[in-house]
């Protein structure tokens, strides 16, 4: 393992930021810390770097325990949320302090440096201060900063979050680009789950100071193992009474149910394949996503979330609407469990 | 002993939390210089009271002429405090608000009490405020005294205390949007309307602070004040000339029993202002 | 229509009158300290300000604000740092311990320094031991200024730095810039005008400080005669005409220190404002 927390804990006055945090993180990876805030992500990529101490557990890096070694002795990147670059200094000054600090050759600067700035490609924009910058290149600059000493580790408080909707999904891309062509190990810190599964390799879920899930995106995203995971991530409506859905009946030790966008199939009314196990529903309100039609649908006194496609008929506001339910996550305190439609199930056995 | 030095070595551990460098040698330094300057001598009082009896204390601290003496300060000071803020107020607006030749002149002699050395304030306003100043003589007439007399007083404290009230309001109402006061008048609320609920609860707070420090400035001043006053006993004759003639008999122990009830009531000051800016800053963080 | 005329009559009365109020509580008096200085000729002048006591009373004026303000400056770099740096219990104390000597009356702070070190002080023994005489000497004037003016700079400081946040600090360090390092090259840069800024304000104080000077200095005309109290005896005496004559070497100092001001002031807003954008 790369960077580990073994049984870390930390708390600010009576507030718990870490309780008790493991995690292990491979070489060469790049690791999403989703969380909501105040879940500990923060501190841990804190600690992580040096700039917290934590209370009690251990903290290695490349083996190393790292707990008493100062920050900037630890090989570490860090590319703060508002980037925290120095106004008084130009891109290039910027860039270069790490490297004037290890008293490098003036050649081997001006070589980095521009290396560096032909990755962020922000050729011929050396001289400028930041403030006449713009967000993204400011997020470019600070990540050429942070990686102009060689670290071995990159970490990255929330990089997207000070950058606008339309340029933060090109940056995104971008960032997850150059970092597997430096070929680095990096952990971000994040609180927007779609940046997470978009971005990362293996995200880490934290809430209130623990570890709830770890896997890839796909994992966490398919198999929630905690109802906090199951809720946190994707797009779903609760809902109670889910036996009333045709093709599901009440498990035993779960009462509340998780219904996912995806989950849902949406077909006029008696227009189903399967109209055996179609509830009726009406259109609440329908909104247009670029790509889809997003429908709000009434359904047995809670408002579930579907995508139709626009290539079918489109819906009214007030129409009666067959439904589908393909899936279920059942959850209680501490579980959650992933059910099929029973009457789909049957179906699909009969058809093969 | 072990367990001491367990808690200390906890307690700088603790301390270096993040990366910044600096912190115990900073912190070694600040503590020391106030202790210095500040504590110790400030305790000093205290010990030099200690040789006092409690009548005796009480005796000196309730003497009718101190009574009186402190009477005097307290009312001046609260009456040229008050008039600061309405003109304070007054200066703030037009500063911020409207734009005209002569504007960055105006902003820029705001601050000349605090430039301008106390005693040369306090010989130039008692000479300009005396009978045959030029000022004093046009009151003259009409039979009104203003140098050494309360009116003089006044007027010293409110040299001394306009630049904490226009600084004090200043820059809130820079900070309060304009279309706060737009929306208001958008929605049909006359001038007078929109600054007495809009934006006069807005700067409260502000003024308040002002008001503190323009008081507390007021009760404590001498340089400006001791020549308009005139030091009469039972007239004009101000909390901290008492101390200062005390002084000047050797009576160190009634100067200090004096100086410790204004001290008490400087720190009872000094809480009330934290405390409104203390909230202030927590309703700025809110918005 | 009605609602502008009303609105400009209102601009109109307000402006003219801020202007008188500031005309006569502010200008007249600084006008008549020079007109009542030059009242009996350009000689009586002259041989005031050149007379031998109140150049000997502007060098001490000049000796204990230069100390104050050192004394002070670094007390505000250090304690800014600290209070601003770091978290620590006990810091709300701390701010409010810098805060006291603004609190009190300059009468008092005179009369502290008097009771550790004069004859009924605590200290006194020790000092006079020693042979050194702290009060009614240069030492208690240097002392009782520095303390009249310890908080300014530190006032001024640590709203900046507050501000401003640390990360850009974090960020240095964490490429391991040292404190001396990132002290010159991150937050002065940030603190520079503010710093300046508090400087001047603290000077201004310094130089023109009575109150607390007038308690511990003793007066000896020549050897502890700060320029204020000199103006001051000189204004006891009746010789009003000298005294205005020493107070206007003072209004000097006070409008150049008041247009050093507004010239940092405003280059201060200026760097912010571009900064911000």
């Amino acid at each position: 393992m790369y960077v580990e927390l073994r049984n870390v804990n930390k708390t600010f006055g009576s507030f718990k930021a870490l309780d008790e945090i493991s995690i292990s993180i491979e070489k060469g990876t790049l690791v999403a810390l989703l969380g909501p805030s105040g879940s500990g992500k923060t501190t841990i990529l804190r600690s992580i770097a040096g700039l917290e101490r934590p209370d009690s557990g251990e903290i290695y890096i490349d083996g190393k325990l790292v707990n008493d070694i100062p920050a900037a002795k630890r090989g570490v990147g860090f590319v703060f949320q508002n980037y925290a670059l120095f106004r008084y200094m130009t891109v290039f000054d910027n860039i270069a302090f790490g490297l004037k600090i290890q008293k490098h050759s003036k050649e081997y600067i001006e070589k980095r440096v521009s290396e560096l700035i032909s990755l962020i490609g922000l050729e011929g924009l050396e001289k400028r201060y930041p403030h006449q910058l713009s967000g993204g290149q400011k997020q470019r600059v600070a990540f050429a900063r942070a990686l102009a000493p060689n670290p071995h580790l990159l970490l990255l408080d929330e990089p997207f979050a000070a950058i606008d909707a339309k340029i933060r999904k090109e940056l995104r891309t971008w960032l997850r680009e150059t970092i597997s062509k430096v070929g680095i190990t990096s952990i971000f810190v994040t609180h927007d789950q779609e940046e997470a599964i978009e971005v990362s390799d293996k995200i880490i879920l934290t809430n209130n100071g623990r570890i709830e899930q770890t896997g890839s995106p796909l994992e966490i995203y398919r198999n929630p193992k905690t109802p906090f995971a199951a809720k946190f991530v994707g797009e779903g409506t609760s809902i109670s009474n889910y036996d009333k859905i045709r093709g599901f009946q009440i498990t035993k030790g779960f009462s509340s149910a998780i219904i996912r966008p995806e989950f849902v199939g949406v077909s006029k009314p008696g227009k189903s394949l399967y109209p055996n196990t179609t509830d009726r529903g009406v259109v609440e309100s329908s909104f247009f996503r670029g790509n889809s039609q997003e429908l709000h649908i009434h359904l047995y006194g809670i408002k579930i979330i579907a995508d139709y496609s626009l290539e079918e008929e489109p819906f009214q506001i007030g129409e009666a609407v067959d439904v589908i339910i393909n899936r279920l996550f059942l959850y209680n305190e501490s579980q959650v469990l992933s059910v099929e439609n029973q009457n789909l199930k049957n179906i699909n056995s009969v058809v093969i | 002993m072990d367990t001491i030095l367990k808690n200390l070595k906890n307690f700088t551990a603790k301390r270096k939390v993040g990366v910044i460098p600096g912190f115990g040698l900073s912190i070694g330094i600040t503590i020391t210089l106030i202790s210095f300057i500040v504590v110790i001598p400030l305790l000093s009082v205290l010990v030099a009271i200690s040789g006092f009896t409690w009548k005796e204390f009480w005796d000196c601290i309730t003497d009718k002429m101190v009574l009186h003496a402190y009477q005097v300060s307290f009312v001046c000071s609260f009456i040229a405090a008050l008039i600061n803020c309405v003109f304070g107020l007054i200066l703030a607006w037009v500063l911020t608000r409207y734009k005209f030749p002569g504007r960055r002149l105006l902003d820029g002699l705001i601050e000349l009490p605090f430039a301008l050395p106390t005693a040369v304030a306090g010989i130039a306003l008692t000479t300009i405020y005396a009978d045959q100043g030029w000022i004093g003589s046009l009151f003259k007439p009409l039979g009104v005294k203003i140098s050494y007399t309360l009116i003089g007083i006044t007027i010293a404290l409110i040299f001394i205390g306009i630049p904490f009230v226009v600084r004090s309001v200043q820059p809130v109402l820079e900070k309060l949007d304009s279309q706060y006061e737009e929306a208001a008048e958008m929605l049909g609320a006359s001038r007078l309307r929109t600054f007495f609920k809009v934006i006069f609860p807005e700067i409260l707070p502000a003024l308040l602070t002002g008001f503190g420090l323009a008081f507390s400035r007021g009760l404590g001043e001498y340089g400006s004040v001791v020549f308009i006053a005139g030091n009469i006993p039972y007239k004009t004759q101000i909390a901290p000339l008492i101390i200062m003639g005390k002084l000047e008999q050797f009576s160190y122990a009634g100067a200090t029993a004096i100086a410790l009830v204004m001290i008490v009531f400087a720190f009872i000051l000094l809480f009330a202002i934290n405390f409104i800016q203390g909230r202030m800053n927590k309703a700025a963080k809110n918005s | 229509m009605k609602q502008e005329i009303k609105s400009s009559v209102t601009r109109i009365v307000l402006i003219a009158l801020c202007v008188i109020f500031v005309g006569v509580m502010l200008i007249v008096p600084l006008a008549s300290v020079l007109v009542y200085s030059l009242r009996e000729g350009w000689e009586v002048f002259s041989s005031t300000i050149s007379d031998k006591y109140t150049i000997a009373a502007l060098k001490l004026t000049l000796y204990a604000a230069v100390i104050a303000v050192a004394f002070n400056t670094i007390f505000g770099l250090f304690s800014s740092w600290a209070i601003t740096k770091f978290r620590f219990k006990g810091k709300n104390f701390l701010t409010t311990l810098i805060d006291i000597p603004f609190a009190i009356s300059p009468v008092i702070a005179g009369l502290i320094f008097i009771l550790i070190f004069g004859r009924i002080g605590w200290a006194y023994d020790f000092f006079n031991n020693h042979s050194i005489k702290v009060v009614f000497a240069v030492p208690g004037i240097v002392l009782a200024t520095i303390f009249v003016t310890f908080p300014f700079i530190s006032r001024e400081l640590i709203p900046l730095m507050h501000s401003q946040g640390s990360e850009e600090e974090e960020a240095a360090a964490l490429m391991g810039a040292k404190g001396l390092t990132i002290y010159r090259r991150i937050t002065l840069p940030h603190i520079k005008w503010g710093l300046l800024y508090g400087i001047i304000l603290c000077t201004a104080r310094a130089l023109g400080e009575f109150g607390a000077v007038s308690v511990v200095s003793g007066k000896i005309r020549g050897k502890t005669n700060t320029l204020p109290l000199h103006v001051e005896q000189l204004f006891q005496e009746f010789h009003l005409t000298a005294s205005f004559a020493a107070a206007s070497i003072l209004v000097l100092i006070a409008i150049i220190i008041l247009i050093l001001k507004n010239i940092v002031e405003y280059k201060g807003k200026k760097e912010e404002n571009f900064r911000v954008r």
